[in-house]
């Protein structure tokens, strides 16, 4: 399984040198080969993990790790298709516009498929990297290279999003750098003056671990990986970044970005608890966790762009995590684990859908969006779904992720939380569906338009993301079960 | 005389003096960043502090004997007052914009501000009795220092350039911090993390190009049309 995991280290790392040189026809298509295989190789790792840990030179996976790898391996060639048919408008732009428009349109391609690939590289490393200093070179690394992907279109506002992203996520890993060096004092005093930080020594050894350091690791930790995750208050850089990134960036951001931000917190938690017990970290993550939902739930009311609305939504859902983590209770771990999978799915698919509409109402403002279940019939209807699933309607899998996370707060005794979670859920939910609802049903300029698709390419990421969800809702495979069960114990501390 | 001088007042001290000085000139160019009214100041005072940086990495060498700093303080002293440098004034030599007047406040409150900022990072990371074998504690209390006070630049400047550099002396203040108490971290974890910020310099350069260009400023007081 080394062999394999290797593989899924340098697999996208070689896409990214391929398309350096290789024809813009041929990136596109290698890109989505290397995405499927990606992929598959992940899901080949899940039997290994559910019973042990995968290691490498340099690299380990247990069950933790490989849920966030599938988050990012099943993303990435699913927003690798949807690229195709975002290019294609853009080509269409070109044909109209004449023949100089080509070398620019070439240029831009390159680029796009150069940092495309480097960022689902680099989201792929941060969960299989051995330590927590890789872990932070990893988060560092897709930082820089998202942020030029989100200045990519050089227009007004990505120039504003991408200055405000780089410098505020670059800040927060400033302070995450900080608690990584505390923490490797905190481990000197056990593990002697030299050591690499690697995951296995650090759990083993964190009960013996000194509880001040730990405890300003760890609250640094919470802050300045928070600030990627989305946390409040140190949030303000996502929905500015989420709304002007190309929307295949912007999936990928809100999908898989934050929850890798959001692992590197649960690798702190795991060590945090064991050297300082469950209640410093759990209150820490309650207090982040309410805040974030509720500034989430209340601002989704106020949204008039619809990738804005659809960030606020991801800060809500990383809300969700924290809470759910804060719990405690192995069933929560369980339905937090899933919740990071039915994220990267619902909400790539919703980006990818508002992309879609983005492309056919020539705006991102929902006031220009009307009535466009007439006019996009694929897409909108998908749209509908993936909001109901954000919303965590059932048969999809945040209705059980959700659920699980509910009533393991109800079980451990925060039925308080659980309640205050519950209605700022429906708060939250309520926003959404009114905004979309008008986009979707309102008689508009919708009617207008002629009732197609801009491209196939779009349509078909949204349905694997649909059929995902409902896999993961109806009837997760055992061995999903499995691993989600054995990262629930390993955050629990059962397993080490 | 100088013999009982010497029994009287061993080795450590010196070392302790030498390098809790080499802190306080980081902490002392941070301030000097509040108030550079050039870009070209500006990166110099970071190139002056990446220099202190690298001494203080070559003076725990020589005292605690840990040969592995040697390289570290060669390669910080190249890429941190070299390279980035250079970096950054290749990407905007032809830029003809100005930083002066950023700041959201006079320079005196600015600086008043920071020291508050200072003393409070000062004695919060004193009080939390975090001992070091490497190092005298005042010197992460110091670097703790130079952290907050970069904050404080990143906030109270609205130009691109102080903020950058702000974040590049946030990253000198913890690379401080890093040597009193992580001193044995492995050397190729700590040339990773160079290399991180060597990337991470690009990016922003190139940013920072896309923005002047696009404005022919470099203010940030324009940057407020996302909201809500």
């Amino acid at each position: 399984m080394s062999a394999v995991l290797i593989c899924v280290f340098f697999l996208p790392f070689a896409m990214t040198l391929l398309s350096l040189v290789l024809p813009r026809r041929v990136t596109e298509m290698a890109t989505i080969v290397v995405g499927v295989v990606t992929f598959v190789l992940a899901v080949t790792l899940m039997p290994s993990v559910t019973h042990g840990v995968v290691t490498a030179p340099f690299l380990r996976v247990d069950a933790l790790s490989e849920i966030f790898l599938l988050a990012t391996a099943f993303l990435y060639p699913v927003t690798a298709i949807y690229t195709i048919g975002y290019f294609a408008r853009e080509r269409s732009v070109i044909a109209r516009d004449g023949a100089d428009a080509i070398p620019q349109f070439r240029r831009y391609s390159r680029l796009f498929y150069v940092g495309f690939n480097a960022f689902a590289w680099s989201m792929i490393c941060a969960p299989i990297v051995n330590g927590l200093a890789l872990l932070w070179i990893a988060i560092e690394i897709t930082t820089v290279v998202s942020a030029l992907l989100v200045a990519i279109d050089r227009t007004e506002g990505a120039t504003e999003a991408a200055w405000k992203y780089v410098l505020i996520a670059s800040c927060g890993l400033g302070i995450g750098l900080l608690a990584t060096i505390i923490l490797y004092y905190a481990g000197s005093t056990v593990l002697g003056e030299s050591y690499d930080l690697g995951l296995a020594s650090m759990l083993r050894s964190a009960g013996e671990l000194p509880a001040v350091p730990v405890q300003l690791a760890f609250g640094l930790a919470v802050i300045g990986y928070g600030t990627k995750v989305g946390l409040f208050p140190v949030h303000t850089w996502l929905p500015d970044a989420h709304s002007e990134a190309p929307t295949p960036i912007s999936a990928l951001l809100s999908g898989a970005l934050l929850a890798t931000s959001f692992y590197a917190i649960l690798r702190y938690y795991q060590i945090a608890v064991g050297a300082l017990g469950p209640a410093f970290p759990q209150n820490t993550l309650l207090i982040f966790g309410v805040l974030s939902l509720l500034l989430a739930a209340l601002y989704l009311f106020a949204q008039r762009n619809i990738k804005r609305m659809l960030a606020y939504s991801s800060v809500e859902h990383m809300g969700i995590l924290a809470i759910g983590v804060s719990f405690g209770a192995p069933i929560a771990f369980a339905g937090v684990l899933l919740h990071v999978l039915a994220h990267a799915a619902a909400k790539g698919t919703a980006f990818m859908g508002a992309g879609t509409m983005v492309h056919k109402f020539g705006t991102k403002e929902m006031s220009g969006m009307r009535g466009a279940i007439r006019a996009l019939p694929f897409s909108g209807p998908i749209f509908l779904v993936a909001i109901f699933t954000l919303g965590a309607l059932p048969p999809f899998g945040m209705f059980r992720s959700e659920f699980q996370i509910v009533s393991g707060g109800v079980a451990s005794g925060h039925g308080v939380v659980g309640a205050v979670l519950l209605v700022l859920l429906s708060t939250a939910f309520l926003g959404l569906m009114i905004a979309t609802t008008r986009v979707l049903f309102e008689p508009g300029t919708g009617a207008m338009l002629p009732a197609s698709e801009p491209s196939y390419w779009m349509v078909v990421p949204t349905l694997i993301g649909v059929v995902a969800l409902l896999v993961l809702g109806v009837h997760p495979p055992d061995t999903l079960v499995d691993l989600l069960t054995r990262g629930a114990a390993e955050l629990t501390g059962a397993s080490s | 005389m100088i013999e009982i001088l010497t029994v009287a007042r061993p080795a450590p001290t010196v070392f302790d003096g030498t390098a809790n000085t080499v802190a306080v000139v980081v902490l002392l160019l941070e301030f000097g960043m509040l108030r550079a009214s050039l870009f070209g100041a500006q990166v110099r005072l970071y190139a002056a502090q990446s220099v202190a940086v690298s001494v203080l990495a070559g003076v725990v060498a020589v005292g605690r004997g840990v040969p592995e700093l040697f390289i570290l303080a060669a390669l910080s002293l190249l890429l941190k007052a070299v390279i980035v440098p250079l970096v950054m004034m290749g990407q905007l030599r032809d830029s003809r914009a100005e930083i002066a007047g950023s700041g959201s406040l006079g320079v005196a409150s600015e600086v008043i501000i920071s020291i508050l900022v200072a003393a409070f990072g000062f004695f919060a990371v004193g009080a939390l009795g975090i001992h070091s074998e490497v190092l005298p504690a005042a010197a992460l209390s110091l670097s703790m220092a130079v952290v907050l006070v970069s904050f404080v630049l990143m906030i109270l400047r609205r130009d691109v350039i102080s903020q950058a550099i702000g974040f590049f002396s946030l990253e000198n203040g913890v690379s401080m911090a890093s040597l009193v108490i992580a001193a044995g971290l492995p050397l190729i974890l700590e040339v990773a993390f160079l290399f991180d910020l060597l990337v991470a310099v690009v990016v922003f350069g190139v940013l920072i190009r896309v923005q002047s260009d696009r404005t022919k400023s470099f203010s940030t007081v324009a940057l407020d049309r996302l909201r809500g």
